[in-house]
């Protein structure tokens, strides 16, 4: 039987692999990657909620689903930008790894 | 699959074979969703994530010609301490999972007609998350659609060749 436990891990092991992403690599597309198995990793955790909140005569909650929806727009947004600033920093730099971009670091 | 797929992100040094993988572990996550009864969020998942989001960094990956990273030497510290914080994260969630007691109980049923829709179409989830959206989350739908414009006056200005 699949329990509200399952899905919980399963979303906080992705939300690990994220974090891991976004520390161990130093490529900032594959950070913006790691960046989206986060918030997705969020979105799964959102939905096995709202499904576990079932109201007497049988409906999910869907209050967390539209509020999933917002955070796909807003993670689609923000990939666009990041992207754009990516591609504004490989004109100027010619390069996309992180150590190499160092002007604002103390 | 989509946590083995997800580390694959990671753990690949090529970015296209990595932007590959998170596209599978994207569908995946809709499966899941599917499973859990929201249709509608896995239709989205797989139009905006796996279709939308997924193309533009293929795209971006094509455009700048990324190679596959070569080997420079690891910043052991820095890659030791983030391996440790996230499983520091994996074992606290396991912890705090485990003392839930809410989390060992199976999924509560649903209502026959939100599954099969069989009350006609006022009832399937589309419809209902469509209230939602259009009644009590008007505002900040108008909002979000704010900042879809911003993002977009965003990069279309960063995207812009100086021309002064």
């Amino acid at each position: 039987m699949i329990t509200l436990g399952d899905y919980l891990i399963v979303s906080g092991i992705l939300f690990a692999i994220g974090f891991a992403g976004v520390m161990l690599r130093r490529n900032i597309i594959i950070i913006l990657m790691a960046l989206e198995l986060m918030l997705n990793a969020a979105n799964l955790s959102l939905v096995a909620f709202s499904r576990f909140h079932v109201d007497p005569s049988g409906v999910p909650n869907y209050n967390a689903q539209v509020f999933v929806f917002f955070i796909i727009t807003v993670a689609a947004a923000e990939v666009a930008v990041g992207l754009a600033i990516v591609v504004a920093l490989f004109r100027l730099r010619q390069t996309t790894n992180v150590e190499d971009i160092s002007t604002l670091k103390f | 699959m989509m946590l083995v797929f997800g580390g694959a992100v990671i753990i690949n040094r090529n970015p296209v074979a990595s932007a590959l993988s998170l596209v599978v572990s994207f569908l995946a996550l809709a499966a899941l969703f599917i499973s859990l009864d929201a249709y509608f969020i896995g239709i989205i998942q797989v139009l905006v994530y796996a279709g939308a989001i997924m193309v533009l960094f293929l795209f971006i990956i094509m455009l700048l010609d990324l190679r596959a990273e070569e080997l420079r030497k690891i910043n052991w510290i820095a890659s030791a301490g983030g391996l440790a914080v996230a499983l520091a994260l994996i074992i606290q969630i396991f912890s705090v999972v485990g003392s839930f007691p809410l989390a060992k109980q199976p999924f509560p049923p649903l209502a026959r007609y939100v599954l099969s829709g069989a009350e006609g179409s006022t009832s399937d989830d589309v419809h209902r998350i469509g209230l939602l959206l259009f009644g009590n989350y008007n505002l900040p739908f108008q909002i979000i659609g704010i900042v879809i414009l911003v993002a977009t006056i965003g990069v279309v200005m960063l995207s812009r060749r100086e021309t002064r």
